[in-house]
């Protein structure tokens, strides 16, 4: 509270006025003058000179006899005194800039940014100048870090002005200025301590004081510490990212496969129903209350994809239960219609869906680590639509209708399940969270009719790997495919990657046929 | 003794088809194309031979399925691979035909020159041997369904699983080829053939060959199933098919069984392959698409699983209405495909062969 008291005294004081003689360059002088008297402004680094700065950026400083006034519109103002000029003189001339002393300007802007009383623009100063300040700077730079009390703002200055402490002070700031770079997490940083360790080739260092080499090799070990430390966060938040991607994908499958052991081959193609359906539903939501059209879409990608899978169990599967290979060709056709339906209605092209504003941006973790949010909300997504899921199956009577048809279809039926009837409704609701997974890829990715084909193999992968008629094997199986996918492709590149994660698959398989977790039963033909 | 097999192969009926078929193939066709001139009604285009050509390689991808489909039960997502191997394996003989013909004027292939490398990779090692690329036309696909087959049937894979892990087979292979790295030119493959064996590729002459050659594939490998589907071996093939566990209480070791016929039909798949890029000219990694290997199983429940000629039937049926429907009416295609597959699953269990079978008495 203290400090903010005095950032606030010493803005009052410092507004008050220029000095005139620098003004007066600023107004009259040649080139070298002006440039002179703008480094002297940066060097005064108040408000009052960055008004003055951003005026002349704007062309809206002129002359009249030996005033130098900032004329907005009508009002006239001196540029030394703040006094009002009225009515503004007829004679005045506008100071003529060239493109020199107009870049010297917006540098000077920029730095003098670094005072603003706006935390957000103080923010983005203080970005901008990280990795491209340069000596002249410095001591505005400490001023500011003087009167800074916002802890990021404050971290990103240290690290300019050790930058630049680097290179020009004595010993002892020299040291300190490395110790600062230590505590950074900026992966440039790593590039400015690694030139001060560098040897050339006749075996002399770039930098002789060998106090200044230990600290910063002390420096950079602690740095490199940390930037591995945020890779790995970043690695395990991709991986938790993708593997609750493939999960959604493949809780529908898990249903239809897993449980009922219909391989539906157009799985995908109702993602791409979901994912179509949130568009649609985008496009209505067009204006006041486009933030809030999940909440609309997440239901009716859920309803739209159940309605087109109970259609289609009523229409084709249910009459090929029993011959898997059949239900396989069948629904693949059904899968080419799909995408053909949506070609024409839509067009061949990607759509467009936006996110709302509260899923964009993210949390930056690190320096270069980002968390987007709409991962984020994704893995939530998830994690709450596999909840629903294991309710709906263990406790409501539909699910437990759906168990025991899967356990014993002939022992169901003749206890009085209505065994086609929960067929439709099982398959449905695989549908339905087919159609919750497309809503969900939306948000990250693009929309185009071949949007399931490039899910269909990796959800039958997680599937398959999982084993069938469990949930938890489902959930491992992504997670774990997530995190291998991930974790080769930091060492091998992504296509790699795949084409291991998928080999591995294949061989996994050949050992344990039933997947991960296999239900135990004695029959032979499993 | 012949005559013997010739009887059991089949019935006079059936030879004379396959003797029509042939003086089509070898005689009507090479003269209506050859001899024909160009303004003639009568004149066959270089487009409706090769269109014929790749029809035909088509049938007997369709044969093959059929062999591992309809008579061992076993459905291959993973044909479609066979089929690219041996393409790209011969293609890589048609690539060093160019020579320095080439867009660079150098004697490395262009998709080589382009990425800057200076020397062969080891895959294609005496690749300018014809022979040495018709041998790898067999030994690549037979070798890979072999240690496949092998794995998945000993450890009994079967039915679905066997079709999802032959789909994901594929799928990696898709990404594989589609990299630069793997030294078979990325997702353009190869294409602008020059010459087969030092001669011009695109005369029709050498069309008319090509085509020739393909069809007699074609007769050998459907004589081939044939016999190999009416001998002792087959009617295991059919048992294991509809009955794998008692075959297996008679004593019968059914790995070596599946095993064999998987890897053969992988083989004629690859010999497929490799006729078919001279004809069409041009290979690339979409021929692995999961799509391509599913279309080849409909093609051969079209027209009727088990039936070999169905099979053929089936590859001619559907690839002449892609042949039509693209050209026509291109947005409904997917269409009239989705809705083969849909009608032929619900209501032609036995395919067109079915049809026809059951007209007769």
């Amino acid at each position: 509270m203290r400090i903010l008291l005095i950032g606030l005294w010493l803005f009052a004081s410092s507004a008050l006025a220029l000095d005139a003689a620098t003004v007066g360059k600023l107004g009259f002088g040649d080139g070298d003058e002006k440039i002179a008297a703008i480094a002297a402004l940066v060097a005064e680094g108040d408000v009052a000179a960055l008004a003055l700065l951003q005026a002349a950026a704007n062309g809206e400083l002129q002359t009249s006899g030996k005033l130098v006034l900032v004329v907005k519109g009508d009002e006239a103002v001196d540029a030394a005194t703040g006094a009002k000029v009225s009515p503004p003189p007829a004679d005045a001339e506008e100071v003529i800039l060239n493109n020199r002393i107009r870049r010297e300007i917006e540098g000077a802007v920029a730095a003098l940014k670094l005072i603003s009383p706006d935390r957000a623009a103080r923010l983005a100063a203080a970005k901008e100048l990280t990795g491209n300040a340069d000596e002249a700077m410095l001591p505005l730079i400490n001023k500011a870090l003087a009167r800074e009390a916002d802890p990021e703002v404050k971290q990103l200055l240290e690290l300019t002005q050790a930058t630049l402490e680097l290179k020009t002070g004595t010993k002892e700031s020299r040291i300190a200025a490395v110790r600062t770079l230590g505590l950074s997490t900026n992966p440039n940083t790593k590039m400015l301590l690694l030139g001060i360790l560098e040897k050339s080739k006749e075996g002399s260092y770039a930098e002789p004081d060998e106090d200044i080499r230990a600290e910063a090799q002390k420096s950079l070990r602690a740095l490199e510490g940390r930037l591995a430390w945020g890779e790995r966060a970043g690695v395990l938040f991709t991986s938790v990212s993708l593997g609750s991607i493939l999960l959604l994908a493949a809780l529908g499958l898990a249903i239809t496969y897993g449980l009922m052991g219909v391989i539906n081959m157009a799985h995908g193609e109702l993602i791409m129903v979901g994912a179509y359906t949130t568009y649609v539903v985008q496009n209505t939501f067009k204006g006041q209350f486009f933030d809030w059209y999940l909440l609309a879409a997440v239901p009716a990608s859920f309803v739209v994809a159940a309605a087109v899978g109970m259609a289609l169990e009523r229409l084709v599967i249910r009459w090929l239960y029993g011959r898997p290979l059949e239900t396989l060709l069948a629904t693949w056709g059904i899968s080419l219609m799909l995408i053909q339906t949506v070609r024409t209605i839509f067009g061949a092209q990607n759509v467009q869906v936006e996110n709302p504003a509260f899923m964009s941006g993210g949390v930056e973790i690190l320096t270069g680590v980002v968390m987007p949010w709409s991962r984020i909300v994704i893995i939530c997504f998830a994690g709450a639509v596999l909840i629903g899921m294991w309710l709906l199956l263990t406790k409501t009577r539909l699910g437990l209708f759906v168990r025991g048809v899967t356990q014993n279809r002939a022992m169901a039926s003749c206890v009085g399940v209505p065994t086609a009837r929960v067929d439709t409704w099982a398959f449905g609701l695989g549908c339905g969270i087919a159609g919750l997974a497309g809503c969900a890829l939306s948000q990250i990715g693009n929309v185009g009719p071949d949007l399931g084909q490039s899910y269909i193999v990796d959800s039958f992968m997680v599937v398959v790997l999982g084993g069938v008629g469990q949930l938890a094997g489902t959930v491992y199986a992504a997670l774990g495919l997530g995190f291998a996918n991930k974790l080769l492709e930091a060492w091998q590149g992504a296509v790699l990657a795949k084409i291991a994660v998928l080999v591995f698959i294949i061989f996994f398989i050949q050992k344990r046929p039933q997947g991960m977790f296999a239900l135990k039963g004695r029959a032979l033909d499993a | 003794m012949t005559g013997g097999i010739s009887r059991r192969l089949y019935g006079p009926r059936g030879w004379a088809i396959l003797a029509l078929f042939s003086v089509a193939v070898f005689v009507v066709l090479p003269i209506l194309h050859l001899s024909v001139p160009g303004d003639s009604p009568f004149h066959v285009s270089s487009y409706w031979v090769a269109l014929g050509g790749k029809i035909m390689c088509y049938a007997i991808v369709a044969v093959a399925m059929d062999l591992i489909w309809g008579y061992a039960g076993i459905l291959s997502l993973g044909h479609g691979l066979f089929f690219a191997l041996g393409g790209y394996a011969f293609g890589m003989y048609l690539m060093r035909q160019i020579g320095s013909d080439g867009q660079y004027r150098q004697p490395m292939p262009d998709f080589m020159v382009f990425l800057d490398w200076k020397e062969f990779p080891w895959q294609w090692w005496n690749s300018d041997s014809f022979w040495w690329c018709a041998m790898l036309v067999i030994v690549v696909p037979g070798l890979l369904a072999f240690v496949f087959g092998y794995f998945a049937f000993r450890s009994r894979v079967k039915g679905v699983y066997f079709s999802i892990i032959t789909q994901a087979l594929t799928f990696a292979a898709m990404l594989l080829f589609f990299r630069n790295a793997t030294g078979f030119g990325g997702n353009n493959g190869f294409t602008d053939f020059r010459r087969i064996l030092d001669i011009p590729i695109a005369t029709p002459q050498t069309r008319t060959v090509l085509f020739a050659v393909t069809g007699a594939t074609l007769i050998g490998t459907l004589l081939l199933a044939r016999w190999l589907t009416t001998s002792r071996f087959g009617r295991v093939l059919a048992a294991i098919r509809d009955a794998e566990q008692r075959v297996m209480f008679c004593g019968y070791d059914t790995v070596h069984y599946k095993l064999f016929v998987w890897t053969l039909s992988a083989v004629i798949c690859g010999i497929a392959g490799a006729l078919y890029v001279p004809q069409v000219g041009i290979i690339n990694p979409s021929e692995m698409s999961p799509a391509n290997s599913i279309e080849i199983a409909i093609w051969v429940a079209i027209g009727g699983r088990g039936s070999l000629v169905g099979a053929i039937l089936g590859a001619g049926l559907v690839n002449g209405a892609k042949s039509f429907f693209t050209q026509t009416f291109p947005e409904y295609w997917l269409y009239a495909l989705g809705l083969i597959f849909i009608l032929v699953t619900l209501f032609l269990p036995q395919g067109v062969m079915g049809l026809l079978n059951r007209k007769k008495p």
